[in-house]
């Protein structure tokens, strides 16, 4: 019941926006929400539109998955829209009903923030897509690193990251077998009131934290036995280096965010 | 030449905690294991065999006597790094001591911790990870490897350390029997064919028969210690250690006690049938 959990909903790929360096995709990932927010008006917003229909293409990563991210927000988009709508009262009014009025430019201002919204997540979704969770840590841990002059334990982050997603899978597997060996036993997880099936839980989290815990133990000696003192002196297998199509990126990435800018100046 | 680890009076007793007494694990024992061998230590449950293990790599530091790994003594705080180096361990569960998503990131880990450089980390990891015969899966995620597979690959992630010995606590208890021939064959070869020392904690008595030095312990201490063939003859003893012998030694031991005039030293399946075939035809 469990095993369908997808992490981080990587698509494995050898197109070029996989091969790109995950610290240049999260610095495009920012000029691009960046972007997103400076645009104002028809033509910016097709300009960005172009630009993450382009990288979709150019990722081999099919509409249908971008589309299936949108489905848990809808209501949040619904709900966005609907306040747009009413709320901007500005330009003709094409409908007064009740206490309720519709503008011209409601409808405008309601289109604009769907699109935002939708374009963010399918962004955000577009990288998550390309980019293993593993690399997105590296990535991050690389990005922050001159935050470690005030103090902040990046190194400690980012370990603590990769070994939390490297036992997932691990403590999901021991889930299911909790689970099974509490049925056995003859527990009941899908009958009753919400609040005694909350109840049904607690013979699950309380092993599963006890051997969560016993395992982090372990694992901490083990690490100890392979030397691990922290992230001072520590060099890499994969070292990240940045790649001509890496700064083809860039280049792109600032061309978009130019346009942007520009089209906003003119009025457009 | 010295030993690649040597205990000298070594006690240990774990802290006294709530509600428990101060615990005596074990008292002066002395102990050295020569470079380039392959010593089996057995004893039952709570004997202090892992305990002991952990002396071996500064885990745990003596509460009395001295721990020496090549010549280091283990509570040295500056040698730390280079004793754990030197003397790989490998744990009984493989999914508590894999750190990485991807195979071959968990096998660098150890040569990432000691600041070698990349290109001599992939030419470690590639080597390591051909020598336990895991290189086609260097690319995979190691929860969807078999039990077996994992502990291989964690025996590789010591191997990048190039260690001079690998001290294994228990590998093959979480083990089916196939995931355990292949993690005992990889080991026996480490030994021979790399002239790794090898430190083998087992409660398997076959997997013990691989070994050229057997030390049974028993409520903390060296119960006896030898040549395989010469500790499993000693079945009596063993017996009331509440241990083992291997099936071959049990059969011709019945035997004996049965009026037959066997040897007890037979330790393969071959030998014991052969042992036997020769006294049915004196007999006859």
């Amino acid at each position: 019941m469990l095993k369908d959990i997808t992490l981080g909903q990587f698509f494995p790929g050898k197109s070029i926006v996989h091969r790109l360096d995950p610290r240049t995709k999260i610095l495009l990932l920012i000029i691009y929400i960046v972007a997103l927010f400076l645009a104002k008006s028809w033509c910016s917003y097709g300009l960005v539109l172009l630009f993450l229909i382009a990288v979709t293409c150019l990722g081999r990563i099919p509409f249908k998955a971008m589309t299936r991210g949108l489905k848990p927000m809808l209501v949040f988009i619904i709900f966005t829209a609907v306040l747009n709508l009413f709320y901007t009262k500005s330009g003709t009014k094409l409908l007064d009903w009740w206490i309720f009025e519709i503008w011209s430019d409601g409808i405008i201002t309601a289109f604009f923030m769907v699109m935002r919204i939708m374009m963010l997540i399918c962004g955000t979704f577009l990288m998550t897509y390309t980019t293993s969770p593993i690399a997105l840590t590296d990535a991050l841990e690389r990005l922050m690193n001159p935050l470690k002059k005030l103090h902040v334990p990046v190194h400690e982050l980012a370990m603590m990251m990769s070994i939390a997603l490297r036992f997932i899978p691990t403590l999901i597997e021991e889930t299911d077998k909790i689970i099974s060996a509490q049925k056995a036993r003859g527990a009941d997880f899908e009958t009753g009131s919400l609040m005694r099936r909350a109840k049904a839980l607690i013979p699950i989290l309380v092993p599963l934290f006890v051997s969560a815990f016993r395992r982090a133990d372990e694992l901490a000696t083990a690490m100890e036995c392979r030397c691990y003192h922290g992230g001072e002196g520590r060099t890499r297998l994969k070292v990240l280096r940045y790649a001509g199509r890496d700064w083809v990126a860039f280049l792109v990435g600032a061309l978009l965010l130019a346009g942007v800018i520009v089209l906003r100046r003119l009025g457009l | 030449m010295t030993p690649i680890i040597q205990t000298e009076k070594l006690s240990f007793t774990y802290p006294a905690s709530e509600g428990r007494l101060a615990l005596p694990v074990f008292e002066n024992l002395d102990l050295e294991i020569a470079e380039g061998s392959f010593t089996a230590i057995i004893g039952p449950n709570g004997c202090g065999k892992s305990t002991l293990a952990k002396h071996f790599n500064a885990v745990l530091l003596p509460s009395g006597g001295k721990v020496w790994v090549s010549g280091m003594d283990t509570s040295d705080e500056e040698l730390l790094l280079e004793i754990r180096r030197q003397i790989g361990m490998v744990f009984q569960n493989p999914d508590n001591q894999i750190v990485a998503n991807v195979v071959e990131e968990d096998v660098a880990f150890a040569p990432e911790n000691l600041g070698v450089p990349s290109p001599e980390i992939r030419k470690r990891v590639d080597d390591a990870l051909k020598t336990v015969g895991m290189y086609e899966y260097r690319e995979h995620a190691p929860h969807l490897l078999s039990g077996g597979q994992k502990q291989r690959i964690a025996i590789a992630g010591v191997l990048a350390m190039q260690p001079r010995c690998i001290v294994l606590d228990e590998p093959t208890a979480m083990l089916d029997p196939r995931g355990r021939d292949e993690v005992v064959s990889t080991i026996t070869q480490l030994n021979r064919e790399q002239g790794i020392t090898v430190v083998l904690i087992t409660h398997h008595m076959r997997e013990a028969v691989h070994a050229d030095r057997i030390i049974v312990m028993h409520k903390g201490g060296i119960l006896t210690d030898g040549s395989p063939r010469k500790v499993f003859s000693q079945v009596e003893l063993l017996r009331k250690a509440g241990l083992d012998v291997p099936q071959t030694t049990d059969l011709l031991y019945s035997l004996r006690n049965a009026g037959w005039d066997l040897p007890l030293e037979a330790l393969t399946v071959e030998e014991c049938a052969e042992a036997i075939a020769a006294a049915i035809q004196i007999e006859n």
